[in-house]
């Protein structure tokens, strides 16, 4: 146990994990039944449950994108490709009668499609991972509507919409989706070489390929895996509106998933990754968000608290300021 | 000396802990004014650190610094330059996409209403660089120019700052003679204009011919200070290693009885690539070591780099065991059972934020590829195995490899290749920037596995090195060989003819 306070993993874990745990403690003295759950027809209800439940979105882009910027690149598509995913499905609930697994795997398959393609541009012809990605960023979304017509496509199916509606051990499914995908990702870290591959590749990609590190396929894989998790939390944003709305759907959130990732540790230069704290991250904004929201905060007041509890976490975590703050405090004591 | 000249910087018990390892203990140093000091010890002696202490890119943890009698403690490069201690780094810290102009002014650009005075700029760049006696276009991008030159733009910069103390770290390194003798040029000038310099340098010669005093460091710890006129070269090594080996050992590694294979491994065909190397034939026996011998740009490192497939030939064969291979990438190459220490350290070979461990399983886990993974405790058991076989100085395997001296850092290295049991090792200057007893480790390990039936391809500048550990010397001169020399032939005299004599052609 003392060995993991000294870990490095420890060392980028306990900023993110002190702010949601001060963000807590603000609510559990200030907002009466934050903590409350309570069993309502065999599902838990309750503001955790709901943050969770609300952060699944992000947690599942961030993931990815933890991959991805472990490699030094980044995925702005993401939110374009969940449009992309709700759209398809919406269209093939609508005008098919396609059983709901396959819907999903077309779904989800053209997601990894679209993330191979970004892979192939930013591994194979060295496209600038920002320009890539920013090309399916604006030309996914208008995909996304030429498809759905630029009209909201509504649709019924309770199948369909148990993967963001779906109460499964009492909880929400997509906590438990999550943590799947959290441990497929880590088993691929930890019992696989990608993981050594992929932060060898963002840490020194000239030197990974001399000793004989394929450098391309992992990037063209982060894409991939990225991706496809976008198009899943693509699903699940549909089901939530029971609706595809090409314009608004998953809207800045690869933003949100930036910033999770690089709360939880990992640095936009590429190298080390740590999944667990972009899980961290993620539900961090979206406990700030709940917080804001439940507190009566003006609305106009929202994006600044939330930045400011943002600006805190990275700077804790930025060497040099703890380095200058804690310095001039040693000597001062 | 008649009299001491005055103290210009006065560093007093200097203690500097990196986490498990105390970098620097209790070490003194002093500079005068007028003086070049060399600063002397192994890899992982503290000599970086120290340096590093003095040019604000460390803090202190212990001790005192003095300049001129005022006490100081800069916490970065920018505040040392600004009270006059300028540094001109082992690994040359150039932009490279800036112009040689903007490098050397870069931070002291002369504004005009906040804009760029160019032409001011460029004359001063001109100026800063005909001190050291080159003439070369400063509007051209650094990354254009050879290395060596690179390092000659590095120390203009250095002189432009009104410096007081200019730090060479490794400087001659990446030059060859007369760049060399242009810099000893320099330094003495400055030595006379009142500079205190200090300088870093594995080369013995180097030092015996520049400098006035010696400071000999061992692992983070303070020896002595020498005159070095009253302190014999072999006292100077026995003080570095602190025990008595030395060239005795070096010849015992030379010339050990190797049984050469009967076939060539390897055989290159009229090889050739347009602007990098011309034809060249070349065979590779397995249980030898044949070194390219040349100056720079003579075409060794490009000669290696088509080996392992990092650039492609444009015509010519390659034969492996006889048979035609196109090898179309370093992960084919690896595939063939090649391995490549490159030239550059930081660029081409570490990973710096990964730990000492996962540097050295590296190459053998992307070799077995992404799915049998090699277990922890595996790859435990091999880094372990290979610490102590290679006695690499480090706290423990997860330390991250940047932390580690530069000798330590290329036997880590060195450590990834071994560990996937490569057929043909190729070694692109694997001794520059590391001390003599890192280097004796090496030459040592270089001739156990050619005895064990492995086929090296040794690069070196170092004409002593090439002689020591050649079986075959291959002189490369103007991107091809033009000769080859074996046994008796081997010696620094014949190489260097072999360079001079088709010059004259």
């Amino acid at each position: 146990m003392k060995l993991f306070f000294q870990s490095p993993t420890w060392q980028k874990l306990k900023w993110p994990l002190a702010a949601l745990g001060l963000v807590l403690l603000f609510n559990l003295i200030f907002a009466s039944g934050f903590f409350h759950l309570e069993v309502k027809n065999g599902r838990v209800f309750g503001s955790l449950i709901d943050i969770l439940n609300r952060a699944v979105p992000v947690m599942l882009l961030s993931l990815g994108m933890t991959l991805v910027i472990a490699t030094s690149g980044v995925d702005l598509s993401v939110g374009a490709v969940m449009a992309i995913a709700g759209s398809i499905a919406a269209l093939l609930l609508t005008k098919t009668d396609l059983p709901v697994p396959v819907i999903i795997a077309i779904c989800l398959t053209a997601s990894c499609v679209v993330g191979i393609g970004n892979g192939a541009l930013v591994g194979f012809f060295q496209v600038p991972p920002i320009v890539a990605t920013l090309i399916l960023m604006v030309s996914g979304r208008g995909i996304a509507q030429l498809l759905t017509n630029g009209q909201i496509i509504t649709f019924e199916n309770k199948n369909f919409e148990f993967i963001g509606r779906g109460t499964f051990l009492a909880l929400p499914f997509t906590i438990t989706l999550t943590l799947l995908v959290f441990a497929a990702l880590s088993l691929l870290a930890k019992k696989t070489a990608a993981g050594l591959f992929i932060e060898s590749t963002g840490d020194n990609e000239t030197a990974s390929r001399y000793a004989g590190v394929n450098t391309r396929l992992v990037k063209v894989l982060v894409y991939a895996i990225c991706s496809l998790l976008a198009g899943l939390a693509g699903l699940i944003v549909t089901t939530d509106i029971k609706a595809a709305d090409a314009n608004n759907a998953g809207q800045w959130l690869e933003l949100d998933a930036i910033l999770a990732t690089v709360i939880g540790g990992t640095s936009l230069l590429g190298g080390r990754f740590y999944l667990i704290g972009s899980l961290i991250g993620a539900i961090l904004i979206q406990t700030l968000t709940t917080t804001i929201l439940t507190r009566g905060v003006a609305v106009e007041w929202t994006l600044m608290v939330k930045a400011l509890v943002i600006i805190a976490v990275c700077l804790l975590q930025s060497e040099q300021f703890r380095k200058t703050f804690f310095a001039r405090r040693r000597r001062s004591t | 000396m008649s009299e001491p000249l005055p103290f210009l910087l006065q560093l007093r018990g200097i203690t500097k802990d990196f986490p498990g390892v105390k970098a620097l203990a209790e070490v003194d140093f002093t500079l005068r004014r007028g003086e070049i000091h060399a600063l002397m010890g192994e890899n992982g002696a503290g000599k970086s650190t120290l340096i590093k202490v003095l040019t604000g890119v460390y803090q202190r943890d212990g001790g005192e610094a003095l300049l001129e009698n005022q006490s100081i403690n800069p916490k970065s490069p920018a505040e040392a330059q600004s009270l006059g201690i300028s540094t001109v780094y082992q690994e040359v810290n150039l932009i490279p996409h800036l112009s040689v102009a903007e490098n050397i002014c870069l931070g002291r650009q002369r504004t005009k209403f906040g804009f760029l005075k160019w032409k001011e700029i460029r004359e001063r760049a001109e100026k800063a660089l005909a001190r050291l006696g080159i003439q070369i276009d400063v509007t051209e991008n650094v990354a254009n120019y050879s290395i060596a030159i690179q390092q000659l733009v590095a120390i203009a910069r250095a002189l432009d700052i009104s410096a007081k103390i200019l730090v060479l770290d490794e400087p001659t390194s990446s030059l060859d003679e007369k760049e060399v003798a242009t810099l000893f040029g320099v330094m003495r000038k400055l030595k006379a204009e009142g500079f205190g310099i200090v300088f870093v340098t594995h080369f013995l010669d180097q030092v015996y011919e520049n400098s006035d005093r010696i400071t000999v460091l061992r692992n983070g710890k303070f020896i002595g200070e020498f005159e070095a006129a009253k302190l014999p070269r072999i006292e100077l090594i026995s003080k570095m290693m602190g025990k008595e080996l030395f060239e005795a050992d070096f010849k015992v590694t030379a010339r050990a009885p190797k049984a050469r294979g009967e076939k060539p491994l390897l055989e290159l065909k009229k090889l050739s690539r347009k602007a990098s190397l011309k034809p060249i034939d070349l065979e590779i026996f397995p249980g030898e070591t044949i070194a390219l011998a040349g100056l720079l740009g003579s075409g060794r490192t490009e000669t290696a780099r088509l080996i392992f497939g990092i650039d492609h030939p444009d015509a010519g064969k390659i034969l492996l065991e006889g048979k035609p291979i196109s090898i179309f990438s370093p992960r084919n190459a690896i595939g063939h059972r090649f391995g490549f220490c490159p030239e550059d350290r930081k660029v081409e070979a570490i990973i710096p934020n990964l730990s000492v461990r996962e540097n050295i399983v590296l190459a053998l886990q992307a070799n077995q590829g992404w799915m049998r993974y090699v277990s922890l405790a595996k790859q435990n058991e091999i880094a372990e195995q290979f610490v102590n076989a290679l006695n690499i100085k480090t706290p423990n395997v997860e330390q991250p490899i940047r932390l580690l001296s530069g000798g330590n850092q290329q036997k880590v290295i060195l450590a990834r290749w071994l560990a996937s049991h490569p057929r043909l090792l190729i070694l692109d200057e694997p001794t520059r920037g590391i001390d003599v007893g890192a280097k004796l480790e090496i030459e040592k390990l270089m001739t156990r596995l050619t005895i064990e039936g492995m086929a090296i391809l040794f690069i070196s500048s170092d004409l002593e090195e090439i002689v020591r550990n050649g079986d075959r010397v291959a002189v490369l001169r103007d991107r091809t060989k033009i000769c080859e020399l074996t046994g008796a032939d081997i010696s620094e005299n014949q190489i260097m003819q072999a360079i001079a004599a088709s010059h004259e052609e």
